[in-house]
């Protein structure tokens, strides 16, 4: 499949998200470069690529934490470029957004953390918030931990509490930032089962950063992989796993050289050893 | 040349420092009024800028207290005025050491505090994740903290004073035997609701200043360790050095 090809998917089932034409440049250096990304509503999308791609980036321009230097956005109808700060806080009400450590707050025990959308938003009584929270630390698997502190989680229990926080308030959207990283196998399989059954149940849009191609596969219904900061290939986890592009193949069996070098550019070895010069 | 080029290059930096600042400080107390309408996270906030810095601040008033005594009864003695010793120390202290050394101390115990706790809020991700939640972290985290400094410094700066003039009364009355009610009257004729005012203005100036910077150093700094550590000595540097300019400023005013 052609790098800037849409999966046919997205286009029947309408999109969400919609990236079009985006640059994005920091420092003089182009972190994207015409990105054309379109997120199909109600289907579990992956973001994947080699670290240093842009991938946390990319969450960070489609949540509007960042501007592009060019190119529009759209999330949920709406043009981030033309959102003042109150509009965008008003989207972010819809999306619900799981960073990779869960970035919980650390003076909430996981009740409060669960709680915290809920009483900044609306002025529903204590029972019922009280009921919302716990059933969505249920749904999590840990209504039992709900007076623990963060700091007495695991790393798979703080990012299940994230989950149970970003889906309090019901969002359309739910972005995970490398939901699989530094978690054992069972804690992985966990986070799994959950995002899919987060998905499903709730019929909610769920946009996957990641660099797990085994879980991708399992998980994804539609992956986009970037390269160079453009969209190297786009379709079906099966789609990327046969493309025959170099770059898409290096990724997905994780060779260690080919078009991503395995060396960081560097002056000529021999010289380097047998001559005086010292790495400035 | 280049010497020129590099303190253009300094006074550009040091001018967009204070740009920033000030325009952080603007939104700070445009979101003050809002963050007022939360008076449980003002309470905690107050707790532990207020109530958590008493002991440091009762101990040090104290034996700042009791040096002023011993140094104003050394001193009052070569001119025969003993007696005037009452009214020294509490002059001394309302109106200049209680507000200045209550917030070089507020500074080095609660401003540093301040900072490092919303640095590292940064640093692991929970300002931007109120971010994501539509909850404004300026509001949220750094307005109740704001408030709650400006609001514990004079009262903090009253109990230093308080604290100091016993430490002084401890020293001169008890130890150095000047009449205890020689120092209580002349304290009473000396003392004017001027010096209390002066005291409490410079109080609240310094609490503005102090937690403003605090506040401004942890919401900027830059989210790793270093960057942190970096951030609560700048805080440290940045308020003393402002305490003591602004101190001088407000003294030429009220006077």
């Amino acid at each position: 499949m052609s790098a800037a090809t849409v999966p046919a998917a997205a286009a029947e089932a309408g999109c969400i998200a919609r990236l079009a034409g985006v640059t994005y440049a920091i420092g003089g250096r182009k972190v994207f470069d015409g990105l054309d990304i379109e997120i199909a509503r109600g289907k579990i999308t992956a973001i994947m690529g080699p670290s240093g791609t842009g991938k946390t980036t990319l969450l960070r321009l489609i949540t509007g934490q960042i501007r592009p230097s060019s190119g529009r956005i759209e999330v949920d109808g709406a043009d981030l470029g033309r959102l003042d700060t109150d509009g965008l806080y008003r989207l972010r009400q819809r999306m619900g957004m799981l960073f990779q450590n869960g970035a919980l707050l650390t003076d909430l025990d996981v009740f409060e953390n669960v709680a915290f959308p809920l009483r900044e938003h609306t002025d529903l009584p204590e029972s019922l918030v009280a009921r919302v929270v716990l059933m969505k630390l249920q749904a999590v698997g840990l209504r039992g931990a709900a007076r623990l502190m963060p700091s007495e989680l695991s790393g798979g229990m703080a990012r299940r509490v994230a989950l149970a926080r970003a889906i309090v308030m019901d969002p359309k959207l739910l972005i995970y930032d490398e939901p699989f990283a530094g978690l054992d196998p069972i804690a992985m399989g966990v986070v799994l089962r959950l995002i899919r059954n987060t998905n499903d149940a709730l019929g909610l849009t769920s946009i996957v950063v990641s660099h797990d191609v085994q879980e991708i596969g399992i998980l994804a219904d539609t992956a986009y992989l970037l390269s160079a900061g453009k969209v190297a290939a786009a379709g079906s986890p099966a789609q990327l796993a046969a493309d025959p592009a170099p770059v898409v193949r290096q990724f997905m069996s994780g060779e260690a050289d080919g078009p991503v070098p395995f060396h960081y550019p560097a002056p000529d070895y021999e010289a380097q050893l047998l001559g005086t010069e010292v790495p400035a | 040349m280049s010497l020129v080029a590099e303190l253009a290059g300094s006074g550009r930096e040091l001018a967009q420092k204070w740009g920033r600042f000030t325009l952080f400080t603007a939104r700070l107390c445009a979101v003050t009024p809002r963050a007022l309408l939360r008076p449980s996270l003002l309470v905690e906030q107050l707790h532990n800028s207020g109530a958590q810095s008493l002991v440091i601040i009762m101990l040090s008033g104290l034996f700042v207290g009791m040096v002023l005594g011993l140094q104003g009864f050394d001193l009052l003695r070569r001119f025969g005025s003993t007696e005037s010793l009452g009214s020294a120390v509490a002059l001394g202290l309302l109106r200049e050491l209680g507000p200045v050394v209550t917030a070089l101390l507020f500074a080095g115990r609660a401003g540093t505090a301040l900072t490092s706790e919303i640095g590292l809020m940064s640093a692991t991700d929970q300002l931007s994740a109120m971010e994501m939640m539509a909850v404004d972290p300026v509001r949220r985290v750094c307005a109740p903290r704001f408030i709650g400094g400006v609001v514990a410094m004079p009262l903090l700066a009253a109990i230093f004073s308080m604290t100091g003039i016993f430490g002084g009364q401890l020293v001169g009355v008890t130890l150095m035997g000047v009449d205890a009610g020689q120092f209580w009257s002349q304290m009473r004729g000396a003392v004017e609701l001027r010096d209390i005012t002066e005291g409490v203005i410079k109080s609240g100036a310094f609490g503005l200043a102090c937690s403003a910077i605090a506040v401004y150093e942890g919401y900027h700094a830059v989210p790793t360790a270093d960057g942190v550590g970096r951030a609560t000595t700048r805080t440290v540097v940045i308020s003393s050095v402002a305490v003591l300019v602004l101190d001088y400023m407000l003294t030429a005013v009220l006077l």
